[in-house]
């Protein structure tokens, strides 16, 4: 019994920490500004959150991307948010106007990210100042929506003017975004359609082992991605703007 | 009879096409990639720079001290010159010699700079301020892009020569003389470059 216990908590720490490194090689499909691997907040703030964060990027070609994992497990939050930032390629390939902010929820630490082309407008002190003035106390309150909201609010805020869409920007983004709702619909019929198939299971397991429990936030993403009609990551790189702490 | 000889000119002349073909794009993609290694190698010396600009404002928050330790003062402004002159020495061109002997300057910075940090953290009042912690974020981000540059820098090496190692672009690399660039891998893996901490 006792062995069993052990093969048991090995196998779920390496899961999680097969998590992590999951979350941060690849985006999610479809791909989405909003990240919560916790579900600390609501669908609807999620749904806020995300429609504010894709009309700031159709607006701006800026994008700006909240991760919310538990754990670290062992990572820096510095490397972790660089890392992610670049294998997912937030901002686009000729601005390089990213923006990562980054929060594990049980380490209590928070890292906000800038891309090369933004470095200049959000500054290493700007990032800190929102972070230890404007998100910091939410997150101490454990209202993680207000902080990010805001926090989000003022990071918008000090980029203003750095950057507009590229003409077309806006179309390019609604062709992608419809070739994502033939996506999730493929997907859909793979996991309903073959219900009775055994290939059919076997789709659905493979795709849900890798999140380790993240079933929900599948269907959080088809949710978000439907109605915010984010067109992708841009392939945007990070050269270590911006700071990170705890809160 | 005719014809049989004129088709091997024809094959013969297709198969010169293609490696000529063949040698121009190895070419180009050597040339990107030996590129690549020089733009890598100007962010190391931007975030070299950035360094240096940064030292004088730590130096500045120790001004105020009657009693702080000269030496350590002198160390640092020693340091900082020569970091200088190091990179306006690597800013022509990039051989080992001047990578290694750029690290070492930069190391002897790094050094310097956490004998002034350690120095500070006796005084609970300098410590406290906000200048300082502005700072702190300030060199502390400077030492992120210091690491990344190097990595991406070393990561660029790598690629060339593996390029340049490789059959068969090994065999363009020789004609056209590209050589594999060594020297510098030395400590990619383990990256023992002395960084500025704070405690």
């Amino acid at each position: 019994m006792r062995r069993f216990l052990f093969i048991l908590t090995l196998f779920f720490s390496f899961s999680a920490s097969a998590q992590i490194n999951e979350i941060i090689s690849s985006p999610p499909k479809p791909q989405k500004l909003v990240n919560d691997y916790t579900n600390t907040l609501t669908p609807q703030q999620v749904q806020a959150l995300e429609t504010k964060l894709y009309q700031y990027d159709d607006s701006t070609s800026n994008q700006i991307v909240i991760v919310i994992v538990n754990s670290l497990e062992g990572y820096s939050i510095d490397d972790a948010a660089i890392e992610l930032g670049r294998n997912w390629g937030v901002g686009n390939k000729k601005f390089n106007n990213g923006v990562v902010v980054f929060v594990a929820k049980s380490d209590r630490k928070l890292a906000i990210q800038v891309g090369y082309g933004l470095e200049g407008v959000i500054t290493d002190l700007t990032t800190k100042s929102i972070r230890e003035n404007t998100i910091n106390p939410d997150f101490k309150a454990g209202n993680f929506y207000r902080g990010l909201d805001r926090g989000t609010d003022e990071l918008i805020k000090a980029a203003e003017g750095r950057y507009s869409a590229p003409e077309g920007y806006h179309k390019k983004g609604k062709g992608i975004s419809i070739w994502n709702i033939i996506f999730i619909i493929i997907i859909l019929l793979l996991i309903f359609g073959g219900g009775a198939a055994g290939g059919g299971t076997y789709v659905s397991r493979g795709g849900y082992t890798g999140w380790s429990g993240g079933g929900s936030d599948w269907s959080g993403g088809g949710g978000s991605s439907s109605g915010g009609g984010f067109g992708g990551f841009g392939g945007g790189s990070f050269g270590g703007g911006g700071s990170s702490g705890s809160w | 009879m005719q014809q049989k000889k004129f088709s091997k000119y024809i094959i013969g002349g297709v198969v010169l096409l293609l490696l000529i073909i063949y040698g121009v794009t190895t070419n180009n993609s050597l040339i990107q990639k030996r590129e690549k290694i020089n733009l890598q190698w100007s962010e190391v010396q931007n975030t070299y720079q950035r360094r240096i600009d940064l030292i004088p404002n730590l130096v500045n928050v120790v001004k105020g001290i009657s009693d702080f330790e000269q030496t350590t003062l002198e160390n640092i402004a020693i340091a900082r010159a020569d970091a200088i002159k190091g990179l306006s020495a690597g800013n022509s061109d990039i051989t080992p010699e001047t990578y290694n002997n750029q690290k070492q300057l930069q190391d002897n910075l790094a050094g310097a700079a956490n004998r002034i940090i350690i120095n500070i953290e006796k005084y609970p009042t300098l410590k406290g301020t906000a200048a300082y912690a502005g700072l702190q974020t300030q060199l502390e981000g400077t030492e992120r892009r210091i690491k990344i540059a190097r990595k991406d820098f070393n990561e660029a090496v790598a690629v060339y020569n593996k390029k340049v190692r490789s059959f068969p672009s090994n065999l363009i690399a020789g004609i056209f003389g590209f050589k594999k660039k060594e020297g510098f891998q030395a400590d990619a893996g383990n990256d023992k470059a002395v960084e500025i901490k704070f405690n």
